[in-house]
C-alpha cells in the first residue's frame, strides 16, 4: 500500500473503511455523509497553519493506517490495571469498537453504546451529536464524524445526581490501526455526573487514535470530566472535545497527557448562558522524543461567567510540549472573571515548551488574569531536600512529581489519582539526573 | 554540657568562603566537642548564616580555603545529602515550602533514608505515622500538619517547629540551628527551645546561630562566640550573651580592633 499525498491522506484513511451500515435515522446518515464530504475537502494541517505552528503532524501522514480489523477482544484480566474500583458504570471500546462483555452499568441512568442510545434516545441525541464538535474546518473532527458508528452515550436525566464515576475506557490493541472513539454526554438540567475518559494500550505499537467528545450541560448541571491519555509511546493521538455550558452550570475538567509519540488535544468550552463556572486543568508529562500539544479555548459568550485554568507541562529528554490557551470574552460578556496559569518545568537543556496564553477581550467590565512560567527545578528546594539526606536524583524526582501532583490531586476519583501518582512517580524516577 | 575529655566532633580551621565572588568567611576557627552547645552571635552581615550554610554544603557558597573535619572526616568532600546522612543537620532560617509534597511523605522518606544509612529497618506509612505523632507531641504540634504540603502556608512558628521535628526524627550528631528564634512569639520560642533541650545529649552537639540573646534564656550555651567580618573575634561563656544584650556588639568590635593594633 502506498501512502497518499498529504492533502489526500484523510480521504485515503476513509477509503479503506468498509461500507458502514446505514442507520434507520435519516439525520444520522446525513450527518455522516456531510462529514464524509468535508473529509474530501480538507487536508491534514501543517505547521503553516497558525493553529498547528508548533506541532508537525507530518510523521502521521507517513503511515498508511488501516481500519480496525475484527480481531479478538482482550479479556477482563488483561484490563485489570485499568479498572476503577469506584466506577458505577464502565464502557470499554477496543480499537474503537464497543465491547459489551467488558462493560457494565449499575447507575440506573443511560450509559450505553451509540447504537443502543440511538435506538432508545434518538430524539435526545439528535440535537447534540455532531452539533458541538465543529467539523466544517476541523479535519480530524470531520474524519471521526465520517466514521460514526460506535461510541459512548451518557444521558444524566433532570435533577439526577450520580456520585460514582462513569468510566469510558478506550483500549488500543492493533498495530497500524486507526480508531475513531466518540463520546457524547448530555447532562440534563440539575443533573450531576462524573465522566472519566481514558485512552490506554496493551502493547507499545504504532496506531492512530482520532477521538471526539461532546459534553452538553443544561441549566444548573454539574459535570466532572477527567481525561487520561496514556496511549502507547509510539501512537498518534488527536482529540477534539467540545463543551457547551448552559445557565449556571458547572464544569470541571482535568486532562492528563502521558503517552503517545505525538498528541494533540483541543478543548473548546463555550459558555452559552449567564452565570457559568468552569475549571479546566491539564498536565502533560513527556520525555524522549514525545510531543504533547494542548489547545484550549474558553469562550465567554455571556455575562457573569467564571473560568479557572491551570495547565502544567513537565518536559524531559528531547521532548516538546505546546500549550495554547485562548480566553475569549465577547462583547456583552460583562462581569466575566477568568484566570489562567501556564506553568512549565523543563528537565533538560534539550526539552522545549511553547506556551501561548491568548486573551481576546471585547467587554470592558471584566477581570482576566493570566500568567506563564517556564523554568527548572528550584535549586533551594533541591538543597533543602538534600540537606535532609535525599540523594540529588531522589530530591529532583520528588520535586518533579510534586509539580505534577498539584494537577492530579484535583481528580475526584481516588483510585485513578493513586494510579496516576504512581505512574508519574515511576516516570520521574526513570528520568536522568540534572543535565 | 561540657564533658571532661569529650571527643572532638567538629573542627573548623582557617575556613574562607565566597558567594558570587564576594568573600564572606575570612578564616573561621571553631572546635565543637560532643555534648556541647555553642552559640554564634554577631551583627547582621557578620557571616553567621553563611557559616551554617557552608557547613551544610549549600551550592551557592564556594569554599576557597581552610578545612572542616567532622568526626575526623573531611566534611568539604561530601555532597549535602552525604553530610546529612553523616549526621549534620541544618535547621533553616527560612524553611522552604514544597507544594505538592505531603509533609508526612517528606518526613518519612527523610527518616527512612537515615534508617537505611544506619542499616536499620525502614518504617512503612502506618508505622511511621505512630512514630512521628509521638515526636510531634514534644513540639506541641497539631497532627494536621502531616497532611499538608511541606511548610506550605505554615506560620513562622509552625515552620520552625517542623524544622525541630525533622531534627528529632533524623537524630543528627551536629545540629546547626540558623536563627531558629526569628519569627517566633514567646510561647513558640519556649516550645521550640524545650524541644531542642530534650534532644541535646552527650552524643551530639548543637550550634545555635542567633542575632539575639533571647533564645539563650531557654537554651543555655556552653560557649558564646561573637562573629564579625567573617570570623570569630571573641569567645566566652553564657554570661557573654547577657553582656552583649545590654551593651550591644560595638564594644566587642572596638576591643578587637584595639587588640589587633597591640601586638601580643
Amino acid at each position: 500500500m502506498t501512502v497518499a499525498a498529504p492533502n489526500r491522506y484523510l480521504a485515503s484513511l476513509l477509503a479503506g473503511q468498509p461500507q458502514l451500515p446505514a442507520s434507520p435515522l435519516a439525520w444520522f446518515n446525513d450527518l455522516r455523509s456531510h462529514a464524509v464530504d468535508r473529509v474530501g475537502a480538507l487536508s491534514v494541517p501543517t505547521t503553516r497553519d497558525e493553529e498547528w505552528r508548533f506541532t508537525d503532524i507530518s510523521p502521521l501522514t507517513g503511515i498508511p493506517f488501516h481500519p480496525v480489523r475484527g480481531g479478538s477482544k482482550p479479556d477482563i484480566a488483561q484490563l485489570a490495571e485499568f479498572i476503577l474500583t469506584e466506577a458505577g458504570a464502565r464502557l470499554v471500546f477496543v480499537d474503537g469498537e464497543y465491547a459489551p462483555l467488558l462493560s457494565f452499568n449499575n447507575t440506573g441512568i443511560t450509559v450505553t453504546s451509540l447504537a443502543s442510545g440511538l435506538a432508545s434516545h434518538g430524539t435526545v441525541i439528535e440535537p447534540h451529536l455532531g452539533r458541538h464538535a465543529e467539523f466544517q474546518s476541523n479535519a480530524f473532527a470531520a474524519l471521526n464524524t465520517a466514521f460514526l458508528h460506535d461510541g459512548a452515550i451518557v444521558i444524566a436525566p433532570r435533577n439526577v445526581a450520580v456520585s460514582a464515576p462513569l468510566h469510558v475506557l478506550h483500549v488500543a490493541t492493533q498495530k497500524g490501526a486507526a480508531s475513531y472513539p466518540r463520546c457524547l454526554v448530555i447532562a440534563e438540567p440539575g443533573s450531576v455526573v462524573t465522566v472519566v475518559e481514558e485512552f490506554v494500550a496493551l502493547q507499545n505499537d504504532v496506531y492512530f487514535t482520532d477521538a471526539v467528545t461532546e459534553i452538553v450541560l443544561a441549566d444548573g448541571a454539574r459535570v466532572h470530566h477527567v481525561r487520561v491519555q496514556r496511549e502507547s509511546g509510539q501512537a498518534f493521538h488527536v482529540s477534539n472535545c467540545a463543551i457547551s455550558l448552559g445557565r449556571a452550570s458547572h464544569y470541571q475538567s482535568v486532562s492528563v497527557a502521558l503517552g503517545a509519540r505525538i498528541s494533540r488535544c483541543n478543548l473548546n468550552v463555550v459558555q452559552t448562558a449567564e452565570g457559568v463556572e468552569c475549571a479546566i486543568d491539564g498536565l502533560a508529562l513527556v520525555a524522549e522524543q514525545q510531543l504533547a500539544d494542548t489547545h484550549t479555548c474558553i469562550d465567554h459568550a455571556q455575562p457573569h461567567g467564571v473560568s479557572r485554568q491551570l495547565h502544567k507541562c513537565i518536559v524531559d529528554g528531547a521532548a516538546r510540549a505546546v500549550f495554547n490557551g485562548k480566553i475569549l470574552v465577547r462583547q456583552g460578556a460583562q462581569r466575566t472573571d477568568s484566570s489562567q496559569s501556564s506553568r512549565n518545568l523543563l528537565l533538560t537543556s534539550k526539552a522545549r515548551v511553547d506556551t501561548k496564553p491568548q486573551l481576546e477581550i471585547f467587554a470592558d467590565d471584566v477581570k482576566c488574569a493570566h500568567g506563564a512560567t517556564v523554568g527548572q527545578l528550584d535549586s533551594d528546594e533541591v538543597f533543602y531536600l538534600m540537606s535532609r539526606g535525599f540523594p540529588e536524583a531522589a530530591a529532583r524526582n520528588l520535586l518533579t512529581y510534586a509539580f505534577g501532583a498539584e494537577v492530579i490531586s484535583r481528580i475526584p476519583v481516588a483510585s485513578l489519582r493513586h494510579k496516576l501518582e504512581q505512574r508519574v512517580l515511576a516516570q520521574t524516577n526513570s528520568q536522568s539526573v540534572s543535565k | 554540657m561540657i564533658i571532661q575529655d569529650s571527643k572532638t566532633l567538629l573542627e573548623v580551621h582557617g575556613l574562607c568562603a565566597t558567594v558570587n565572588g564576594i568573600e564572606i568567611l575570612k578564616g573561621m576557627e571553631l572546635t565543637v566537642r560532643y555534648g556541647e552547645v555553642h552559640a554564634i552571635m554577631g551583627p547582621n552581615g557578620s557571616g553567621k548564616s553563611t557559616f551554617s550554610k557552608v557547613l551544610a554544603g549549600h551550592p551557592s557558597y564556594q569554599v576557597t580555603d581552610g578545612t572542616v573535619l567532622f568526626g575526623g572526616q573531611n566534611l568539604l568532600d561530601l555532597a549535602p545529602d552525604a553530610r546529612a546522612r553523616a549526621g549534620v543537620f541544618l535547621g533553616f532560617q527560612y524553611p522552604i515550602e514544597i507544594p505538592g509534597v505531603a509533609n508526612s511523605q517528606f518526613l518519612r522518606l527523610a527518616y527512612n533514608t537515615m534508617q537505611a544509612q544506619h542499616g536499620k529497618d525502614e518504617l512503612d506509612p502506618l508505622e511511621f505515622d505512630d512514630f512521628v505523632r509521638e515526636k510531634m507531641k514534644l513540639l506541641e504540634m497539631n497532627p494536621d500538619f502531616l497532611d499538608r504540603s511541606v511548610n506550605e502556608g505554615f506560620s513562622g512558628g509552625e515552620k520552625k517547629r517542623n524544622e525541630i521535628l525533622q531534627m528529632a526524627l533524623l537524630a543528627p550528631r551536629l545540629a546547626i540551628l540558623d536563627e531558629t528564634d526569628s519569627g517566633l512569639d514567646i510561647d513558640a520560642l519556649r516550645v521550640v527551645a524545650g524541644g531542642v533541650n530534650q534532644l541535646a545529649n552527650k552524643d551530639n552537639a548543637i550550634i545555635l546561630v542567633t542575632h539575639y540573646q533571647r533564645l539563650l534564656n531557654y537554651i543555655k550555651p556552653d560557649y558564646v562566640h561573637v562573629m564579625e567580618s567573617g570570623r570569630i573575634i571573641k569567645t566566652g561563656g553564657k554570661d557573654l550573651a547577657v553582656e552583649l544584650e545590654t551593651r550591644g556588639y560595638d564594644w566587642v568590635s572596638a576591643e578587637n580592633k584595639a587588640g589587633a593594633v597591640v601586638p601580643a
